[in-house]
């Protein structure tokens, strides 16, 4: 079956955007496609500095053709309402039929439409999807047009079973032709079908494939390091990156001159990075496991292969690194000439926010809280509180300045070299963790403790000002600052009640779903155990939904629920009934079936042993008091009417399973449980 | 293409450049601004219907870049190459790319590459999207294509080139330090700019008069809103809009600006510039049905 290919050739495309780019198209394109009948055997999409392409297999030469039956109106509707219908489906009204149904006889529609040639279909909907194609930025540039695209579009090419799909967008029309590399090849280039245009483009030095690109860069930069027995510093980012911005990678190592090397590692491959896009390498990782020395070398990518073997790019390179670290380096000296401690003053002068204070404001509060926090996990107070007291002052920094990523990491560096404690400066350091999902925890109690009060203050700072993250938007990062919280407390196992308003309590909860969801933790579950009270301590909540959906696996467990909700069920229809909540205490002189009263014992004692279990945060000893309530509960309702005809006689029988209800919510609200 | 071996070298290699392309050679505009899009002919003529094809040098004046001299390439007044192209040609790399070989540097041999870099002047109310052109890892040019200018739509659209003349000259003469540079073949960079690096840096930091900044920057915007009263004068206007920027960037620079204010002085400047937009879009070269259009203007 045909193929079709199609390239958009524009200039310049900025690297973040050609991943998404490449998805959007094939997404929109299948979708139209798929809309109008379409089956196709497979798709695939392509980004590069300079083009996007889409090859579609196995298309059909021609659309299936199409029936549709639409329901209209009713027959005895009024008029206006039938003339909407056919101008709606462009029918006669004796073209329409009449089917009858239970409410009695509709007009109905049958619209046959032929299939039409693939070639029209396809001259219609690439324009329309190019005008669809979300950018996160684009631009106008032809004169007196609205059209947009991320940088002016040069050519389309665009073919059909190797013949030329013939449309045009923004004034340019499709044809059969594409450009190569920049510098590395000349003139226009004809191809009609896939794998000619793949490999010519690859002749023409065009590697079309992003990951292509990218996987000879990574081995380029491995092979080039080894060379030099050094290895890469993995950096799955720049890799992309750098894969964006050549379309025929070649890699080159550079030197870094030695007086730069005594600058902090941390420094030089974010200035590398950030500015200049290299790859830092660094010496084989040494017999105790630990990485090896940061490098004097660097690789960089070119799109370039150059006449002289790359020594003028290299040179270049090297020369624009050395005025790039002579600035990081005159920042990082200038930097050290003042101590930490006395720039905390100048936070003063940063506006943290405009209803939370300055930084200065902030690192005062965070300074209490951490010492709190301190005394409460067991870890040194005044080295906590020390720790709070520098954590922001390197923000006045020249470096962070410069590299505001190196926030904290900096500040360690600065601490160490005004000789604070060690535990201080890394807490200096590590109080910004965890900085993403794959980010480690803080395990030291002083840096816990700093980390916990700088999430805390901004989460209840930013949520008592109003700032609660919206479905769409969270500017101040607090989701991730409630789960770095939880992360900290839970893989730390600490116990500490968290003692916040209701409303950052219920978005932890929010976010706790969240973060377990992974682990196969259920929602519902979380909800239920949150729900019965202000539950602030998570790692106990944590071990008491666990517990407890263990305990819901098990046949006792699954045949609790069942009868916790026929309970819950009657409950709800005699109260509405009654008009009043049951929960009064069971008069036991009112039961005479047996079973009843097996279960009102069985619920005294395990009402009672719940409570002791909870109590030592036993959880699992409170799970089998509940299992051995579900044969009680079962033989209840096999063997007793509940709705019985004498009225105190009933009424005593619902105090009964509105007591079942109750010892139940010790440990959760059941009525939250799924299933 | 031999290279361009002194700083006038290159000025005037670029000068000849653009003017094969047909481009006006304009001259500096002759009041403080902090860079090449600050001048009327670029600001105002990107906007309006007229097609406009400019180049020109223009001193640039950026306080808080001040280093005392003492910084290899940091400098608180430095040239820009400014080109402004309206409308932007289809070609506009192809003629960017001949400007680089024009100054001696061989594709061939080097790695350029466009790198994104969209463009904002939160004082201009402007915005474009482009890149910064990097030789062998150094940008050497900032290249927009104007979106809009003074909150107004460009429509066409032009192409703005910007190249950093001291940086540019330092790659193409291999020169770590600016100072060094050969202007021409007799004089060092140094020995016409150090001294001025060395007294305004001082003026920038330490001796510029806030109060009579203060001063200047409240007369010029009072003046500038005065200029756009009545029959509207867009060009003097504008030249105040230019002061009163330039003053908030000196007084930035002597650090009496808090973060709040700044931005408020930077919402004032732009004001100015809408408005002195706005008027010119109304003049008979700013406007759409200009008087000269049968004379071939526009």
């Amino acid at each position: 079956m045909p193929d079709l290919l199609l390239e958009l050739f524009s200039e310049e495309i900025p690297a973040r955007m050609q991943a998404g780019a490449a998805r959007d198209l094939e997404r929109l394109m299948v979708g139209e496609l798929t809309d109008r009948g379409y089956l196709f055997e497979g798709a695939k999409a392509f980004a590069g500095p300079r083009r996007l392409t889409l090859a579609i297999a196995g298309l059909p030469a021609k659309q299936s053709d199409v029936r549709e039956e639409l329901k209209g109106p009713k027959t005895d509707a009024p008029q206006a309402a039938l003339d909407g219908f056919l101008k709606k489906t462009g029918l006669t009204k004796d073209q329409l039929k009449v089917e009858k149904t239970p409410k009695g006889d509709v007009y109905l529609a049958v619209i046959e439409r032929k299939g039409r040639e693939t070639p029209h279909v396809l001259a219609e909907v690439i324009p329309e999807v190019m005008a669809k194609l979300p950018w996160p930025k684009s631009m106008r540039w032809k004169p007196g047009l609205p059209v947009r695209w991320v940088r002016p579009l040069h050519s389309i090419l665009a073919t059909f079973d190797g013949e030329l799909v013939p449309f045009s967008f923004a004034g340019v029309s499709s044809g059969l032709h594409t450009r190569g590399h920049r510098f590395l090849s000349e003139g226009k280039i004809e191809a009609k079908r896939f794998d000619d245009y793949a490999q010519k483009l690859k002749a023409a030095y065009v590697v079309l494939e992003a990951e292509e690109r990218a996987a000879i860069i990574f081995e380029g930069v491995k092979q080039a390091a080894f060379v030099h027995q050094l290895e890469m510093i993995p950096d799955e980012g720049l890799l992309a990156e750098v894969s964006g911005l050549a379309e025929w990678p070649v890699v080159y190592i550079g030197a870094i001159p030695v007086e730069f090397m005594d600058v902090p590692a941390e420094i030089l491959q974010t200035s590398m990075r950030t500015h200049q896009k290299y790859f830092s390498l660094r010496e084989p990782q040494t017999s105790n496991n630990k990485p090896g020395k940061m490098a004097n070398r660097f690789g960089l990518v070119a799109n370039m292969i150059a006449k002289d073997g790359g020594k003028e790019i290299v040179a270049g390179n090297e020369r624009v690194l050395r005025a790039r670290l002579s600035d990081a380096k005159f920042f990082w000296d200038e930097d050290r000439k003042h101590s930490l401690e006395s720039r905390v003053e100048k936070l003063k002068g940063i506006v943290f926010h405009a209803k939370l204070g300055t930084q200065y404001e902030r690192v005062q509060r965070i300074e209490k809280l951490a010492g709190e926090i301190a005394a409460k996990i067991g870890a040194d107070v005044e080295k906590a509180k020390r720790a709070a007291k520098l954590a922001k002052a390197d923000l006045t920094t020249g470096v962070v300045g410069e590299f505001p990523e190196l926030q904290g990491v900096m500040g360690r560096y600065y601490a160490l070299h005004d000789k604070e404690d060690a535990s201080v400066a890394d807490a200096v350091r590590d109080h910004y963790r965890p900085v993403g999902p794959n980010d480690a925890v803080p395990t030291d109690k002083v840096a816990i403790a700093v980390a916990l009060a700088d999430k805390l203050d901004a989460l209840t700072g930013f949520f008592a000002a109003g700032e609660k993250p919206t479905g769409s938007g969270d500017p101040f990062a607090l989701r991730r600052a409630a789960l770095g919280v939880i992360r900290i407390l839970l893989e730390n196992k600490l116990r500490f009640p968290l003692k916040v308003s209701d409303d950052v309590l219920s978005f932890f909860a929010d976010r706790l779903k969240v973060a377990l969801k992974e682990k196969g933790v259920r929602h519902d579950l979380i909800d239920a155990v949150f729900s019965i009270g202000h539950e602030d301590d998570l790692v106990r909540l944590v071990a008491k939904v666990e517990a407890l959906q263990a305990f819901l696996k098990t046949d006792d467990g699954a045949n609790l629920l069942a009868g916790y909700k026929r309970a819950a069920n009657i409950l709800k229809v005699e109260e509405k009934k009654d008009g009043k909540t049951f929960g009064g205490s069971v008069t036991e002189k009112l039961l005479s079936e047996p079973a009843e009263k097996t279960l009102l014992a069985a619920l005294d004692q395990a009402k009672e042993a719940i409570a002791v279990a909870l109590e030592k945060e036993d959880f699992a000893a409170a799970m089998q008091q509940m299992a051995a309530l579900r044969g009680p509960v079962d033989a209840f309702f096999d063997a007793v009417k509940v709705n019985a005809d004498d009225k105190q006689v009933r009424e005593n029988r619902l105090n009964l399973l509105a007591s079942l209800r109750a010892t139940l919510r010790q440990v959760a609200d059941f009525s939250r449980i799924e299933g | 293409m031999a290279k361009a071996r002194t700083f006038q070298d290159l000025i005037l290699t670029l000068q000849n450049y653009w003017a094969a392309q047909g481009c006006l050679i304009l001259q500096p505009y002759d009041d403080q601004m902090g860079a090449g899009t600050f001048h009327p002919a670029t600001t105002l003529r990107a906007l309006g219907p007229h097609a406009w094809k400019a180049a020109y040098v223009q001193p640039s004046r950026r306080p808080s870049d001040g280093r005392y001299g003492e910084n290899p390439n940091r400098l608180q007044h430095y040239y820009q190459y400014q080109v402004i192209l309206k409308p932007a040609p289809e070609n506009v790399q192809e003629l960017y790319l001949g400007s680089i070989r024009a100054i001696g540097l061989d594709p061939d041999l080097h790695d350029i590459r466009f790198v994104e870099d969209d463009w904002e002047s939160p004082t201009l109310g402007a915005a474009g999207l482009g890149w910064e052109v990097w030789c062998d890892g150094m940008e050497i040019t900032q290249f927009t294509y104007f979106q809009q200018v003074g909150g107004f739509d460009c429509d066409p659209v032009c192409a703005e080139i910007t190249y950093g003349l001291e940086r540019l000259a330092m790659y193409v003469q291999d020169v770590e330090f600016v100072y060094d540079l050969k202007f021409n073949e007799q004089f060092r960079y140094g020995e016409v700019f150090h001294q001025a690096e060395r007294e305004f840096s001082a003026y920038n930091f330490e001796r510029a008069d806030t109060e009579i900044l203060f001063q200047h920057f409240k007369d010029a915007e009072k003046q500038c809103r005065a200029l756009l009263t009545g029959k509207k004068l867009a060009l003097p206007a504008y030249d105040q809009c230019i002061k009163a920027s330039h003053a908030f960037n000196l007084l930035d620079a002597r650090g009496v600006i808090s973060v709040t204010e700044r931005a408020a002085y930077i919402g004032r400047v732009r004001a100015l510039a809408q408005a002195c937009c706005e008027a010119w879009l109304e003049t008979d070269m700013g406007a759409y049905k200009p008087r000269f259009a049968d004379k071939g203007v526009g």
